[in-house]
């Protein structure tokens, strides 16, 4: 069955008729030609193609692009303004928070998100005191980006790096 | 570097240089091999073998020819030229032709215009099998000549490397202490995050152009043009975004399969593996038994090695000679040794294929040897480093295959900074989540102990045993707008090792440039080698330096004609030409005035030679490099829990090129080397794949890499360009027998197989 949807995917509004089994990553990258989310595995297991949905981070091979319908979509693309990068990607970029760069537009996004979620006071795993705002240390930052793989093992950098753009 | 520093052009050599290529990869916009499109394309899919050994006794394409939307279905017949292919022997098939020889293998092609249809399709093939018993027992293949036999009359054996040194049975007479050991190296997997991919777009000529993610733009088309039929210029290669590589894609995968769809159907062809394919789409690390006996003194100065290793090849030769020849030539590590038995084998099973992984070869043996160095420390009750260090090798020592080293090989040094890093502080036990698993940890941290290990490793760097390596750069300079601007060419693949970066730090520092453009790598220049072996720093980057070299010649010889003197010892510095007392002579924008200077240039490092076939002696190889670990690890000795403290590596690199992306290659190789000795293994029963997912192969998060500590040293190769070393994979080799030192510290268990499981651990 196919289902009309209507996505703003990086400040664009798009409409596009889905069968209601496309995953949202396949929706933005082979309905959309938007392919700055990664497929690393399409099981929800490596985090390549995280974005920002609705606000939040999501990984889009998890999600149905029919529920989605009026989504507010950033990927790492859109958290650019071209050349102007976002200082969490520049952060990236100056750390060398990257190797071959296939988990990274999701590493990027998931580190935005997870910005948010500690501004917002969102506590994690390793949180030592849950009243007060979570203090964002290495041992935080590496529990909460625990969701995304590097397989060339940039680990060290990523943390730096996210240490950088958390600045 | 800040951005804003790196666009001021403040990138020559040895300086932190970002990657050129890194703007489009943290948004996304770098097109890597799985982003390709082309309007008219239509998708190719697979069909593959669900046994590992089977008669094929029919193939039936007509159900799947009649589903709409369906172009093309192919099969052995379909192929045109060569129907094998291989990397070092033509023994796979394009196609499977009459059997069968791993789960996986690909015995069908479809081309659809939307891959469901093509899926769809492909389980409408209807093949035929006489399943047959597989064998998968490689050590029995390896020794056993009654054993039945992969490839019907070929051996079992694809290459069987012996060593022999000195005089064993004198040897053994006077060895005060031996030590024995069999140890097991599971099947790791390269785990690359994009999966193999390509587009094949057919050309007008009657051949095809192939945008792919390789290691290596050239082998590749030398096996794919045979096997379409077609002349080696009409198959033009251009290096797609490739996401990592670790080895995986030395060997074809999807490459031939898009060619063939793309010049039948006259269509745009697209071929990208999700992740379960991809497990069965490239080769993995061999799996190794490995049967070690040391003898030494009671100082604990090794008198001899006896040791035998059996590397399972799985159903294809791929590079496996190779890696037996570094598995006997590396194979009692980097000591002094003066009498070695030593026999590695490499062979046919029909267990998934296996060939190049960082490492190659050189990771299976030091796991053992490393073990057995250990085991000699505790004999002779020495501390592990201080045993090390009694037999380590130096510049001028001599390997168990007669070669001398003949660079700077400062072990000895290494291993005590090594030994001087600070301990890290001790894990509290109060905060459950401090604990080994973490909040999954369900005691009160009453089992938990420490663990120190150490380990060193040898890794050849660059091609060894006589083959003609080689790389070739085209390097042009001119003016753009006024300012003189470099172009450099190779058909090198980044992999994400950072060769753009390096390619264009190399030549802004010999041409005196700050304009530096990497053109993309294809087949439209010579052959850059493969980017494996740790060897494209050394080889591309020598090769662009020669390049650059005579292109700064015919300037300075430009500038001559200009001025009318000779400039003996000028160089190129900031945009002039300087001549040699230091002072500007002419901007390069005069000398070039206009024209553009184009040199290309073919880099070969000094030759090497074969191992003498039965005594494994011959000058193999043409770099070494070491690094040394040391693992601090927390063990929760009743649940068998691992928590990996810190990682600390020493490594000489020669000379450090660019600081910050070398430091990226020693945390990513260790990184590889902790997953290897503690969660990652391809799980082979019979010949079948039980865990081709990332939810059972398990690749170390981020919160499994511990924080690291790095000394880096620089001890240049007389015989390499800068001076450099290789850097890529020695981190891998040392930091998994170093972990798996630091976790037997902590429980006492034997612990002879890798990865470290926790029944291993807990039950012993």
């Amino acid at each position: 069955m196919d289902a009309s949807i209507r996505l703003r995917v990086d400040g664009q509004w798009r409409t596009l008729d889905v069968d209601t089994r496309t995953t949202l990553l396949d929706a933005l990258r082979e309905r959309l030609g938007v392919t700055s989310p990664k497929k690393g595995c399409d099981h929800g297991q490596c985090g390549s193609c995280t974005v920002l949905l609705d606000g939040r981070r999501a990984v889009t091979c998890l999600a149905l692009a029919v529920a989605h319908d009026g989504a507010e979509i950033v990927t790492a693309e859109g958290l650019a303004d071209g050349e102007d990068l976002h200082p969490v990607q520049r952060a990236f970029l100056e750390q060398d928070g990257l190797q071959c760069g296939y988990c990274t537009p999701g590493q990027v996004c998931s580190a935005v998100g997870m910005l948010e979620e500690v501004k917002a006071g969102w506590p994690s795993q390793v949180t030592e005191d849950l009243a007060g705002p979570p203090e964002l240390d290495d041992e935080e930052i590496r529990e909460r980006m625990s969701g995304n793989l590097c397989r060339c093992g940039a680990y060290p950098n990523i943390v730096a790096a996210i240490r950088q753009g958390a600045r | 570097m800040t951005v804003e520093a790196a666009r001021r052009g403040g990138e020559a050599l040895g300086d932190s240089a970002l990657r050129p290529d890194g703007v489009l990869k943290v948004t996304g916009e770098f097109a890597y091999s799985s982003d390709l499109w082309a309007d008219d394309m239509v998708w190719g899919v697979t069909l593959r073998s669900p046994h590992p050994r089977a008669r094929i006794t029919g193939i039936d394409v007509s159900e799947a020819l009649a589903v709409p939307g369906v172009h093309a279905v192919l099969t052995h017949e379909d192929v045109p030229g060569e129907k094998f292919y291989g990397l070092e022997h033509h023994d796979q098939p394009v196609l499977a032709i009459d059997q069968v020889r791993y789960q996986g293998e690909p015995v069908a092609l479809v081309a659809a215009d939307h891959p469901e249809t093509a899926r769809r399709a492909r389980d409408r093939i209807r093949v035929g099998y006489e399943v047959l018993e597989p064998l998968t027992d490689a050590r029995r293949a390896a020794l056993d000549p009654s054993y039945p036999k992969v490839h019907g009359d070929r051996s079992n054996v694809v290459r069987h490397q012996p060593i022999r040194v000195g005089d064993m049975a004198h040897a053994r007479r006077v060895a005060e202490v031996v030590v024995r050991g069999e140890y097991e190296v599971g099947m790791q997997d390269q785990a690359f995050l994009g999966p193999e991919s390509g587009l094949a777009v057919p050309a007008e000529d009657g051949g095809v152009d192939l945008f792919v993610a390789t290691q290596w733009l050239h082998v590749d088309q030398e096996q794919i043009a045979p096997c379409l039929g077609l002349p080696t210029g009409r198959v033009r290669l251009t290096l797609a975004g490739v996401g990592g590589a670790f080895g995986a894609r030395e060997d074809l995968s999807m490459q031939i399969h898009a060619c063939l769809l793309a010049l039948r159907t006259g269509r745009p062809v697209k071929i990208v593996y999700g992740r379960e394919e991809s497990f069965f789409g490239h080769v993995h690390r061999h799996p190794a038994r490995l049967r070690y006996e040391h003898g030494a003194t009671r100082d604990g100065r090794l008198v001899y090695v006896d040791a035998e290793i059996v590397l399972d090849g799985g159903a294809y030769a791929s590079s496996t000679s190779a890696v037996v020849g570094n598995a006997a030539s590396l194979g009692v590590g980097p000591y002094e040794v003066p009498n070695v038995r030593l026999d590695a084998y490499g062979v046919y099973t029909n267990n998934p294929p296996c060939g190049a992984m960082r490492g190659f070869g050189a990771v299976q043996a030091c796991f053992a040897y490393e073990s057995q160095m250990d085991k000699v420390a505790e004999a002779c009750g020495l501390d592990p480093v201080e045993v090390r260090i009694r037999n380590a090798v130096a510049e001028g020592s001599r390997l168990a295959t007669g070669q001398v080293i003949d660079m700077p090989a400062p072990l000895a040094a290494m291993l005590e900074d090594a030994r001087a890093f600070p301990a890290p502080p001790p894990t509290g036990t109060a905060d459950v989540r401090d604990l080994p698993g973490g909040v999954s940890n369900t005691t009160h941290g009453e089992g938990v102990r420490r663990g120190v290990g150490y380990a060193v490793g040898i890794k050849n760097i660059c091609y060894s045993e006589g083959f003609d390596d080689h790389s070739t750069a085209r390097v042009r300079l001119e003016t753009v707008g006024g300012e003189p601007a470099a172009l450099v060419h190779t058909a090198a693949a980044e992999v994400g090792q950072g060769l753009v970066t390096l390619q264009a730090q190399i030549a802004r520092t010999e041409l005196g440039v700050r304009q530096v453009t990497v053109a993309p790598a294809d087949t439209g220049v010579g052959s850059a080698g493969s980017s494996s072996a740790s060897r494209q720093s050394y080889m591309t980057g020598g090769a662009v330096r020669a390049a650059c070299e005579a292109v700064r010649e015919r300037v300075i010889e430009l500038a001559e004609e200009r001025l009318g003197r000779s400039l003996p010892g000028a160089s190129l510095h900031d945009g002039r030409v300087v001549a040699a007392d230091g002072l500007a002579v002419a901007s390069l924008a005069e000398v070039l005035a206009g024209r553009a200077v184009e040199e290309t240039r073919e880099f070969r490092h000094r030759r090497t030679t074969a191992l003498d076939p039965l005594t494994g002696q011959g000058d193999s190889h043409v770099q070494f490099a070491f690094c040394v670990h040391r693992a601090v690890v927390d063990v929760d000795v009743e649940l068998g829990l691992v928590k990996v403290v810190e990682l600390a590596a020493v490594q000489d690199v020669g000379r450090i090129l660019n600081p910050l992306a070398l430091e990226g290659q020693i945390h990513g190789g260790s990184a590889q080397g902790l997953g290897l000795a503690l969660m990652e293994e391809i799980q082979v029963r019979d010949g079948v794949v039980r865990n081709p997912s990332f939810t059972d192969y398990l690749i170390p998060t981020i919160l499994d890499m511990p924080p690291m500590r790095t000394r880096i040293l620089e001890n240049a190769d007389p015989h390499a360009p800068y001076g450099l070393r290789g850097a890529g994979e020695p981190p891998t080799l040392s930091s998994t027998p170093a972990i798996v030192a630091a976790v037997r510290d902590a429980t006492g268990r034997p612990l002879t197989r890798i990865p470290v499981r926790p029944e291993h651990i807990s039950c012993g």
